[in-house]
C-alpha cells in the first residue's frame, strides 16, 4: 500500500500498480466474502449434487452407494412430483403477479409528495420485516373459520357460501399462503420500483407536458421504458425466491389437504426431513433448480431483446 | 419529485387507495396485537370481534416469566446482531472491489454469486447439517452465524456496492493525490459518506436473520441455544398451543426488526436509487 502511498501529485501509474491494482489489492478486499461462500454454499451444493446419485438416507447408513439415475427414473414416475410441479407453477405465479400489481401501484402512490408521507411509508413496507413464521402464523389464525374474522367476513359478503375452512378446501387452499405471500412480498417490489421512478430525470416529464402528452402516455412511453431494467431483474429474482421459499406454506398448511399445497420445495424438506431421503430430495432440487435457470436463461434473453437501456 | 399539481379528485383517489393499501397492510398486525392482549377465556368467544371487550397483558407476564421465551429472544438477537455486523463488514469490502476496481474474474464472480440466489437451499442444507456435525458443532451460535452470514453476503454485497456506486471516485482519488493511503481515504472520505449504506445493510440483514427459520430449525436442537422462530414453533407441541402467549411471544419477536427496519426503510430507498438502477 505504500507504493501508492507516495505517488507524486500528476504522475502516471507505474507498471507495478497495475498487478497490485487488478489483480492483489481487489482480492484483498473479495476474500473473505469468496471463502465463506465457497465453504458455506459451493462446497455443500457439489456435495448436495452428488447426493442425487446415490442413495443417501439418514439412520440407514447401509443404503449409502451410487445409484446412477435411480433417484430421477423414480422421480419421473412419480405422481406427487408432477402434482408438485404444478404446484409450484400456481404458488409461484399467483403470488409473483398480485406482489408485483400491488407493488408497482403502491410505489407509482409514494412516487408523489403529500402530506406524512415518511410516516405512511414507513408503515406500508412493515410487512418486509415481519418474520416469516408469524406471518403464517398471523395469517392461519386469520383464515381459521372459528377464531379467526375473514371467513365470517367473506362469508357476509357472499364470496363464500358459508365460513369455512379455506385452508382445508384441497381447491382453495393455495389462496391461503398465496395471500400470506402477496401481503409479505408487495413492499419488496414496492421499495426497489419506488428507487427506480425516483432516479427518472423530471425534466423528461416536464418536457412530455409541454409537448400535451396525457398522463397514460407519460407512463407508457417514459415510466415504463425507465422502470424497465428494475422490472426485469426484480421479476427474476422474486420468481427464484418464491419457487424456493416453502416457509409459508410449512407453518400454515403442511403442504396439504391431500397434497393440494405442496410445492416441490416443501416436497423437498418433507422428503428430506420426514423420510430423511436425502438422495431422493436432492434429485428433486435438481429438477428444481434446472427449472429455475431455464427460466433465467429466458428471462435475461428477453430482457437483453426488448430493454434497451 | 411532485411532477405536476394534481387535480383534486385525482389526489382524492390517491390517499383512497394508500389508506385502502395501508389498511391491508397493517391488519394482519394489528390483530397479531389483538390477540396477545385479550384475556385467554375471551380469546375464542370474541374471535371475529375487531376490538376485544377487555384487555390485558397477562399473557406478556406469562411469557417472559413462565417460558424460555427472554433466553430464546437473547440467542436470536445474539445470532441477528452477530450475523448483521460480520456480514455488512464483509460485504462492505467485497462491494468497495466490485464498485471500484476493474479486476481479473470479475464477471465470474458476479455470476456466481447470482447463482447463489438460485438454487434450492433445501441442497446445500444436509451436506452443511454434516459438515457441523462433523465439526461437532451442532447446537452453536456461532455455527448459525457462520452460515447465515455466508448467505446473506451475496445480496448485502449488491447492496453495499449500489451504495459505493453512488459516490464518486474523484473524492477518494483527490483524497490520494494529496497524499492519503487508500486505507485513509477510506477511514475518512468514504466510511462517513457510506453511514446511511451500511445502516441499510446492517438492518437488512438483521431482519434476515432475525426470521430464518430453516437452518435454525436444522442446526439447533438443545434449549438452550434455539433462537425465537423455533422457539414458537416448538411452542405449539410444546404448551399444547396457548394461542394467547404464542401471540404475545410473537409481538415480542416483532418488535426488534420491526425497529431496525423502520430505522432503514429511507436510507434502503436512497441507496438502491443510487446506483443499482443504472446497473
Amino acid at each position: 500500500m505504500s507504493a501508492s502511498a507516495r505517488r507524486v501529485p500528476g504522475e502516471t501509474r507505474a507498471r507495478p500498480n497495475f498487478i497490485w491494482r487488478h489483480l492483489i489489492e481487489p482480492y484483498l478486499y473479495i476474500s473473505p466474502a469468496l471463502v465463506l461462500i465457497a465453504l458455506v454454499m459451493v462446497v455443500p451444493l457439489v456435495i448436495g449434487l452428488s447426493y442425487a446419485f446415490q442413495s443417501v438416507v439418514l439412520l440407514r447408513p447401509s443404503a449409502g452407494g451410487w445409484v446412477g439415475l435411480a433417484n430421477f427414473a423414480q422421480l419421473w414416475g412419480d405422481a406427487r412430483f408432477w402434482r408438485a410441479l404444478n404446484n409450484t407453477f400456481w404458488w409461484t405465479f399467483g403470488s409473483l403477479v398480485f406482489q408485483f400489481a400491488f407493488g408497482l401501484g403502491l410505489a407509482l402512490l409514494l412516487n408523489t409528495q403529500f402530506a406524512g408521507k415518511r410516516l405512511v411509508q414507513a408503515l406500508v413496507f412493515l410487512p418486509w420485516a415481519v418474520p416469516t413464521f408469524l406471518t403464517a402464523l398471523t395469517w392461519s389464525w386469520l383464515f381459521n373459520p372459528v377464531i379467526g374474522p375473514l371467513p365470517h367476513w367473506l362469508a357476509a359478503l357472499g364470496i363464500l357460501s358459508e365460513p369455512f375452512n379455506i385452508l382445508g378446501d384441497p381447491a382453495l387452499a393455495m389462496w391461503g399462503p398465496i395471500t400470506a405471500n402477496v401481503w409479505f412480498g408487495i413492499p419488496f417490489f414496492a421499495i426497489t420500483l419506488l428507487a427506480a421512478l425516483q432516479s427518472i430525470p423530471g425534466e423528461l416529464y416536464e418536457a412530455a407536458e409541454i409537448d400535451g402528452a396525457t398522463p397514460w402516455q407519460a407512463f407508457v412511453k417514459i415510466t415504463l421504458p425507465f422502470l424497465a431494467p428494475m422490472i426485469a431483474i426484480t421479476v427474476m429474482l422474486r420468481t427464484i425466491w418464491i419457487a424456493n421459499f416453502a416457509d409459508l406454506i410449512f407453518v400454515m398448511t403442511g403442504g396439504g389437504p391431500a397434497n393440494s399445497t405442496q410445492i416441490l420445495s416443501s416436497y423437498i424438506f418433507t422428503t428430506a426431513f420426514r423420510k430423511l431421503d436425502f438422495g431422493y430430495a436432492s434429485a428433486l432440487a435438481i429438477a428444481l433448480l434446472s427449472l429455475l435457470l431455464a427460466y433465467a436463461v429466458v428471462l435475461l434473453a428477453l430482457r437483453r431483446r426488448f430493454v434497451r437501456i | 419529485m411532485a411532477r405536476r399539481t394534481a387535480s383534486p379528485l385525482l389526489s382524492t383517489a390517491r390517499y383512497l387507495a394508500l389508506a385502502a393499501y395501508l389498511a391491508f397492510a397493517l391488519f394482519p398486525l394489528y390483530w397479531l396485537v389483538k390477540i396477545a392482549i385479550t384475556p385467554d377465556q375471551l380469546i375464542f368467544t370474541e374471535g371475529t370481534r375487531l376490538f376485544p371487550s377487555e384487555t390485558s397483558f397477562g399473557n406478556f407476564a406469562k411469557v417472559i416469566t413462565q417460558t424460555d421465551f427472554l433466553a430464546y429472544f437473547g440467542n436470536s438477537l445474539i445470532v441477528s446482531l452477530g450475523t448483521a455486523g460480520v456480514t455488512t463488514l464483509i460485504a462492505a469490502g467485497a462491494g468497495y472491489a466490485f464498485s471500484r476496481f476493474d479486476f481479473a474474474g470479475k464477471r465470474v464472480l458476479v455470476g456466481i454469486m447470482l447463482v447463489t440466489q438460485m438454487f434450492p437451499l433445501l441442497m446445500v442444507i444436509a451436506p452443511i447439517y454434516k459438515m457441523v456435525a462433523a465439526l461437532g458443532m451442532l447446537n452453536s451460535l456461532t455455527s448459525l452465524i457462520v452460515v447465515y452470514t455466508a448467505f446473506n453476503i451475496p445480496f448485502a454485497t449488491f447492496l453495499m456496492q449500489s451504495f459505493f456506486d453512488g459516490i464518486p471516485r474523484d473524492l477518494e482519488e483527490a483524497a490520494m493525490i494529496d497524499g492519503c493511503t487508500r486505507f485513509q481515504a477510506l477511514r475518512r472520505i468514504i466510511v462517513p459518506l457510506t453511514l446511511p449504506g451500511l445502516g441499510a445493510t446492517l438492518g437488512f440483514v438483521f431482519t434476515a436473520a432475525w426470521s430464518e427459520l430453516l437452518f435454525a430449525l436444522m442446526l439447533i436442537n438443545s434449549n438452550d441455544a434455539m433462537t425465537f422462530p423455533v422457539g414458537l414453533l416448538t411452542f405449539v407441541s410444546k404448551f399444547s398451543v396457548d394461542w394467547g402467549q404464542m401471540m404475545a411471544a410473537g409481538v415480542l419477536a416483532l418488535v426488534p426488526s420491526c425497529l431496525f427496519f423502520l430505522f432503514i426503510q429511507r436510507y434502503l430507498v436512497q441507496g438502491l436509487t443510487s446506483g443499482a438502477v443504472k446497473g
